[in-house]
């Protein structure tokens, strides 16, 4: 993501270990959840992390489409990762490119560690990650939309799948990257966690880091999406919150 | 939630109550459902509204970026209007380049902006025949409960109406300054059921119904566009009676549009 | 994730025998553990390393020796016997393709209805979008979903509409013991059938249909609280006209009004049950 008009690099980090919005380099930026957020989707969620918008649908099980991609002995999980055209500072062409494919790709096969698919043979399940508006991190962002979209259709699956980016910028490893630090930082590492067992479904990485500090980066990522985690599941209870009345059943 | 199939009886159904001039949700024939209009719901376009019509939900942003002029007009700027009608908004659509419906709102929706002049392209030049701004509007259906033309022509009206010129950004002048918008074009779509007329169409009734047609009018007294979609045929007389309440139906939406109250 | 770790039964539980609050019902997310008390993984549940997660959105229902998790959302999962109503999407030479809002399409072969149907002629019975009121037969395992329309109360539907709801509300929409759909139907005079897909047919005047559809409208959006029926009646109280209570619908001869009447007989409603076996009914 080019921005028109960059100058230097702008200071990353301060001298008293602050950035550029004023974070301690293991904080997260701020993060709201709505769990169904969609009418004609079978789950969907919406997801403000930091200045990222992104929405996310789920249609399925249902009948595959195109035909030849159905799978005799599990459901087929196809993702979808979209960005509008005008949720980056450079008007972003509509349609496939090769970066959303990809990404598509990954997310598809970290959902595909945990969704229990072989309980819907025959079927496709299909995840839609729509970028409304982008500031860095927004396959993190698009991977917690889904993965709190899928539990809202009722998907069985392990465990919810929250994501976050670490990274490398003015010498020190930070978390949750945003667009500056990301465009200027020395990496950039996103993840998505399984909690339940403690496992890493996504990995990518952009850069460079040395051994120690990608060690490190590891432990500051998984911490940190525990801290989505949290965020995750009280967004699904508020939806299917349980509020007995007064003589406790209906 | 809509049925990727609807049942013949529930089409049945909204005919027999449009015959008695009813409709499924308690609406009156000439009523819309609640429109919202939020404006400068995404930050990274220039200008964007998320219009709301019932459990309809489309959202437009609007970006401008200096780029060439065409060849034949040299001295005006270029205006691209762009509709996607994403899978995630609804079970119908379905990944994959452009379908016609898709294209199909792009290209009433502009046609109604252009007709109207509803920004003057000769402003957004820079250099004649060298430098001009191009504007964009980009229009993502998010969920689709039906009347996708008006929620969308609308939610570019929004974005438009809010936009900022990037002018400073592109180095092209001192500031940025306000997109001036001259007109306000705005949609109004009619079914047939039966022999009734109905506004403001559900995902359901557009199934049902024997003919669309959508009438953008401005602020003028102007007709901007028309668009007859589906499959059916409309009486003149009908169609007069549309145009009639598409004014009055229009007014209102402008309003809403603008920030007002409707 | 080893797939390995996961015992069977794996199959989804329905929502039938109960989505009511109450205060022993806890809602757990995917992931979640479940205290399993000595309990094996049933439905919506799975086990690894001698701990129970759940594997669904859902209410944990302790049915001795399973236990498992209720869905409170997602599209309906047929279990055999569920009466369900279908609109069909394709009629081929010998069966009829259903969309019953289950993730696979079903088939509802020509032998399987109560008309003699020649090869071939599939449509002169039944033709795309038309509805019917089918009985879950079988689910083999590669998902295929077999229905059948002999027997009391299926067949074809004629005029009325249909509403959707949720799968996870129709124990609502029936209530404790039938307590909903009883006052739903005696308030509007309207008759209804309900499908245990999220499917509801609807027969009467416009007025009383449009009186069930904010009915269900009202079960649809209300949060997991209670008192709910009361608040559909009051409801209903206060739009019915006079003339509306305890009109007689008249007989009719079509399928229809078995379909409905039937119906209630063959699905005890079981809001209220926490038995295993109203899983069956």
């Amino acid at each position: 993501m080019g921005s028109v008009g960059a100058k230097d690099v702008p200071v990353l980090l301060s001298p008293e270990g602050l950035r550029i919005d004023g974070r301690r380099v293991d904080e997260l930026r701020p993060i709201k959840i709505k769990a169904g957020a969609l009418k004609h989707a079978d789950g969907s969620a919406y997801v403000e992390w930091g200045e990222n918008k992104v929405m996310a649908a789920v249609y399925g099980p249902r009948e595959v489409h195109p035909r030849h991609l159905q799978q005799n002995t599990k459901a087929v999980i196809q993702c979808k990762y979209n960005m509008a055209a005008f949720s980056v500072d450079e008007r972003k062409r509509p349609g496939l490119d090769r970066r959303s494919q990809e990404i598509s790709k990954v997310i598809a096969e970290a959902f595909e560690s945990v969704v229990f698919a072989e309980e819907f043979p025959r079927t496709s399940i299909d995840v839609y990650i729509e970028v409304l508006q982008a500031n860095a991190g927004t396959r993190c962002a698009g991977l917690v939309a889904a993965s709190v979209a899928l539990a809202d259709a009722g998907i069985p699956m392990a465990d919810l799948l929250p994501a976050v980016a670490v990274g490398k910028a003015g010498g020190a490893i930070i978390l949750d990257l945003k667009k500056e630090e990301d465009n200027f930082g020395e990496a950039d590492l996103p993840m998505a966690l399984v909690p339940q067992s403690g496992r890493l479904v996504l990995l990518q990485m952009e850069g460079h880091m040395t051994r120690e500090e990608l060690a490190k980066a590891l432990d500051m990522g998984v911490a940190g999406c525990r801290g989505i985690y949290e965020v995750m599941k009280q967004a699904l209870r508020d939806r299917y919150a349980v509020t007995p009345g007064p003589e406790g059943s209906a | 939630m809509s049925e990727e199939v609807t049942s013949e009886i529930l089409t049945t159904h909204i005919l027999d109550l449009a015959g008695k001039g009813k409709r499924l949700d308690g609406r009156g024939t000439d009523e819309y459902r609640k429109i919202t209009v939020e404006h400068g719901f995404v930050t990274s376009a220039d200008g964007s509204a998320l219009v709301r019509i019932g459990d309809t939900a489309v959202l437009s942003g609007v970006k401008l970026e200096p780029g060439k002029p065409f060849p034949d007009t040299p001295n005006a700027g270029v205006l691209t209007t762009n509709a996607e009608l994403i899978p995630l908004s609804s079970p119908v659509f379905e990944p994959g380049p452009p379908q016609p419906g898709a294209i199909e709102v792009s290209r009433v929706v502009d046609r109604a902006i252009r007709a109207a002049e509803t920004i003057d392209l000769t402003r957004l030049c820079v250099t004649p025949g060298e430098k001009t701004w191009v504007c964009y509007v980009d229009i993502h259906v998010l969920d689709h409960g039906g009347n996708l033309i008006d929620a969308a022509l609308l939610a570019a009206l929004g974005a438009l109406t809010h936009a900022t010129v990037p002018a400073k950004r592109f180095g092209i002048a001192a500031e940025d300054y306000p997109l001036e918008v001259l007109h306000y074009p705005v949609e109004c779509t009619f079914v047939r059921l039966g022999e009734t007329i109905m506004v403001d169409p559900t995902f359901d009734e557009e199934r049902a119904a024997q003919g669309r047609l959508t009438i953008a009018t401005d602020e003028t007294g102007r007709i901007v566009a028309m668009q007859k979609g589906l499959v059916g045929a409309f009486s003149p007389d009908d169609i007069k009676a549309m145009v009639e309440r598409a004014f009055v139906h229009g007014d209102r939406m402008r309003l809403i549009a603008k920030g007002g109250v409707a | 994730m080893g797939s390995s770790h996961r015992p069977g039964p794996r199959r989804r539980g329905h929502a039938g025998s109960s989505s009511h609050p109450s205060g022993d019902r806890v809602l757990v997310l995917p992931g979640e553990e479940i205290a399993s008390q000595g309990l094996k993984p049933g439905p919506g549940t799975y086990r690894v390393g001698g701990k129970l997660y759940a594997s669904v959105l859902g209410l944990v229902s302790p049915q001795p020796p399973f236990v498992q998790v209720i869905p409170l959302s997602g599209r309906y999962i047929p279990k055999p016997n569920d009466v369900v109503i279908g609109t069909v999407t394709d009629a081929q030479g010998t069966f009829w393709l259903l969309d019953i809002g289950a993730p696979r399409w079903a088939p509802l072969h020509m032998t399987g209805t109560p008309w003699q149907v020649e090869i071939g002629e599939t449509e002169k019975f039944l033709r795309v979008k038309e509805s019917v009121v089918v009985r879950v037969e079988n689910l083999d395992a590669t998902g295929r979903i077999g229905v059948t329309m002999l027997g009391d109360g299926l067949g074809k539907l004629e005029g009325g509409s249909i509403f959707r709801i949720s799968p996870a509300r129709i124990p609502r929409v029936v209530g404790r013991g039938g307590s909903m759909i009883q006052t739903i139907t005696q308030r509007t005079g309207a008759q209804v059938a309900v499908g245990q897909n999220g499917r509801i047919w609807v027969d009467g005047d416009p007025e009383a249909i449009h009186r069930v559809r904010e009915a269900l409208r009202m079960i649809s959006e209300d949060g997991l609280r209670s008192g709910l029926t009361e608040r559909v009646d009051s409801y209903l109280r206060s739009t019915s006209r006079s003339d509306d209570e305890g009109v007689q619908v008249p007989p009719s001869e079509t399928a229809h009004r078995d379909a409905s009447e039937s119906h209630f007989a063959s699905t005890p409603p079981s809001e209220g049950g926490d038995e295993p076996g109203d899983q069956n009914n």
